[in-house]
């Protein structure tokens, strides 16, 4: 997994809510064993229009959103299925947050396992980052992980928060296996006591 | 004397492996399901780090997401779609992991299957790389959806690294009435909680209405916990629970069989236990439900109208329905009844077992469907297909003139080519109605059995209770 400490990056400023996970990677695509390329599809019935162009309207295609890494969405992002292949999607395009004032619980963890980082804010800085993003597009928003603070500019930053074990491994960029294997020990121990 | 405690907190207790403050918990897993589009990359990611599945015997498979519900005969014509199922088979042979595969007569859902072969069981914790993992919680088992990194995690340590959710206790409580289901109560509460009520909670579903389901009522229940944003739904096991599970191909048998049920009854939650919230529901003010929107929560009772753009919404919540609107092609402030629908939908691990199937084929014995629309019937498994064929429901359904399927997830997700057209209207079983869910452009109206069923007599959103009335 690729480390995370400090991002700066323009941010897509997408202000839909409950977006799920059917819009974020159509079912259709689920198709592939690979668990790369997923970012081609990413919100495909939204992005691309019925004869396979580039939709003018749909702001991925903006030439501002070119580049950036994080995105900024609606309420209860990432709501609907347990398809790791949503976070795959966002990354594999070029996404390495996500900023909302909810996460769906499944979402939220997959994203961790992966190197995404979901940054929950309060409703009054989702309102003032959406006005800050729309009417100025190329603005930045840093995210520093070890401080846990996000910031657009003095006014406008706060401080978000992450499991201590989530933050260590997307410090140290260290796969939760690598740390889970650790306890075979335990798990034996367990296993035996309980007749397994 | 300890604490009183929810079945869920027994449950997680019985579990730990290991618990230190600065980690999340590390929880034992009993039971690991697995089928064909979330398991690929997790077993590649095992063979890349020389890893063998630590306990293949608590590891079953099946095929479900993307098999055609065609004749098993006919080739599985998607390319990707058959290497993915070969994909399945030669890990699964890889690894010794037991495979209910296309010509295995236990095939089936993923979620109707393992109730039905008594793999699932009370005090277990049961994960799969599948939100509606949840339907396992029935029988009074801590189950719930996880991702493909985390089926590698399961597939290579029988764990899962977990913070533990808090708990939320909804109360059923009154006499359901007819013409209203399970169904209609699920979607009832998951339109008062909303889409995001139930995240961070493990639900637990109690009351004298709860009681008096039986097992497959109680799955539809647990089934749709995910869509109120729950990491899992519960329901206490007792006694419709073991008579379920008793002489099933995987429940234990003999004095295993007394010893396992004696422990069973000591998972109910303890009186005076606390959840961390409540809500009450009482079920005889219900009425048959059906959703207009594009997520589960927007629904209402099929009589009702659609909530008006400017009633004292917010503004993110007007903006959200505004959308929904437009895409379902409907105006705020209108009735659904009378719609005219293109397809009806009876399936999905939500309501695809033998009392759904009863049900409906109850409202279409002898009567002919609209010939307006499509009706696709697909049983849950195998077996309910046999069974259903034996009964004499498959011969209602296809003399109806539905469609009789082979079993599968189908047009629930529509990855295997059960699927609506752009702008069809569908009347599904299911339960998801986002956009694009059963096809790109296709609409969707989630409601129970009975109301697919009424539906497709006249070929509209139909109130089952009308039906009934008419005789």
């Amino acid at each position: 997994m690729q480390k995370f400490q400090v991002l700066n990056s323009p941010v897509v400023a997408f202000p839909i809510n409950d977006i799920d996970t059917d819009q974020i990677i159509p079912a259709r695509f689920l198709k592939r064993i690979q668990k790369d390329g997923f970012g081609e599809f990413l919100f495909s019935d939204w992005r691309y229009l019925e004869d396979g162009s580039p939709n003018p309207d749909f702001i991925l295609n903006h030439p501002q959103s070119q580049g950036a890494s994080i995105l900024l969405a609606g309420d209860n992002f990432g709501c609907g299925s347990s398809r790791e292949h949503a976070p795959w999607s966002l990354m594999d395009w070029g996404f390495r947050a996500v900023l909302s004032t909810s996460f769906a619980d499944i979402f939220y963890n997959n994203a961790l396992k992966i190197g995404l980082l979901p940054v929950q804010i309060s409703p009054e800085n989702s309102r003032k980052l959406f006005q800050t993003f729309q009417s100025s597009p190329n603005t930045t928003l840093t995210i520093n992980l070890p401080l846990q603070e996000w910031t657009v500019s003095e006014s406008l930053s706060s401080h978000f928060e992450i499991h201590p074990f989530a933050k260590q491994c997307l410090l140290d960029g260290i796969d939760q296996l690598t740390f889970l294997l650790s306890f075979e020990k335990k798990i034996a121990e367990y296993e035996v006591s309980h007749g397994s | 004397m300890s604490q009183p405690q929810t079945l869920f907190d027994k449950i997680w207790e019985r579990h730990i492996v290991s618990q230190q403050p600065e980690f999340p918990t590390v929880l034992y897993i009993d039971l690991h399901l697995v089928h064909e589009v979330t398991s690929p990359q997790a077993f590649s990611g095992l063979s890349d780090r020389g890893f063998a599945v630590r306990r293949p015997e608590k590891t079953f498979a099946t095929m479900d997401h993307a098999i055609p519900t065609l004749p098993r005969s006919l080739p599985v014509e998607d390319e990707q779609a058959a290497a993915q199922l070969e994909r399945l088979e030669n890990n699964c042979r890889e690894h010794g992991i037991e495979v209910f595969g296309m010509d295995s007569d236990r095939n089936g859902i993923v979620h109707v299957i393992g109730p039905e072969l008594g793999l699932t069981q009370p005090g277990q914790t049961i994960v799969c790389g599948d939100s509606h993992t949840s339907t396992h919680g029935a029988f009074g088992s801590l189950a719930f959806g996880i991702g493909t990194s985390e089926v590698e995690h399961v597939l290579a340590t029988q764990c899962l690294l977990q913070s533990k959710p808090k708990s939320f206790e909804v109360l059923f409580e009154g006499t359901l009435p007819e013409g209203v289901t399970a169904k209609d109560m699920i979607l009832a509460f998951i339109q008062k909680a909303g889409v995001g009520g139930g995240s961070g909670y493990v639900i637990e579903y109690r009351g004298a209405a709860i009681e008096q389901l039986d097992m497959e009522s109680r799955m539809t229940i647990c089934n749709m916990s995910i869509e109120a944003g729950a990491r899992a739904g519960i329901i206490a096991p007792d006694e419709k629970t073991f008579s379920y599970l008793k002489g099933r191909p995987f429940a234990p048998s003999g004095e295993a069989w007394d010893a396992a049920v004696e422990d069973w009854k000591t998972l109910p939650t303890d009186e005076g236990a606390q959840f961390d919230k409540s809500f009450n529901i009482d079920v005889s003010t219900l009425e048959p439900m059906i959703t207009f929107g594009t997520n589960p929560g927007m629904g209402m009772p099929i009589i009702g109208t659609i909530p008006e753009l400017n009633h004292g919404l917010p503004a993110e919540k007007r903006d959200s329905l505004e959308k929904a609107l437009k895409y379902m092609g409907l105006e705020a402030g209108q009735p659904l009844i009378d719609k005219k629908v293109d397809v009806i939908f009876l399936g999905s691990c939500t309501n695809s077992r033998m009392n759904d199937l009863r049900a409906a084929a109850s409202i279409l014995k002898g009567k002919r469907i609209s010939p307006e629309v499509r009706m696709l019937v697909v049983p849950g498994s195998q077996t309910i297909k046999r069974q259903a064929e034996e009964e004499g429901l498959a011969k209602i359904f296809m003399d109806a003139g539905a469609e009789w399927r082979e079993s599968g997830c189908s047009m629930c997700i529509a990855m295997n080519g059960d699927q609506l057209k752009p702008g069809q209207y569908c009347i599904s079983t299911s339960n998801r109605n986002f956009e694009g869910r059963q096809g790109q452009g296709g609409r969707t109206f989630l409601a129970s059995p009975l109301t697919a069923a009424a539906s497709a007599l006249t070929g509209k959103v139909t109130d089952v209770r009308n039906i009934y009335a008419s005789g």
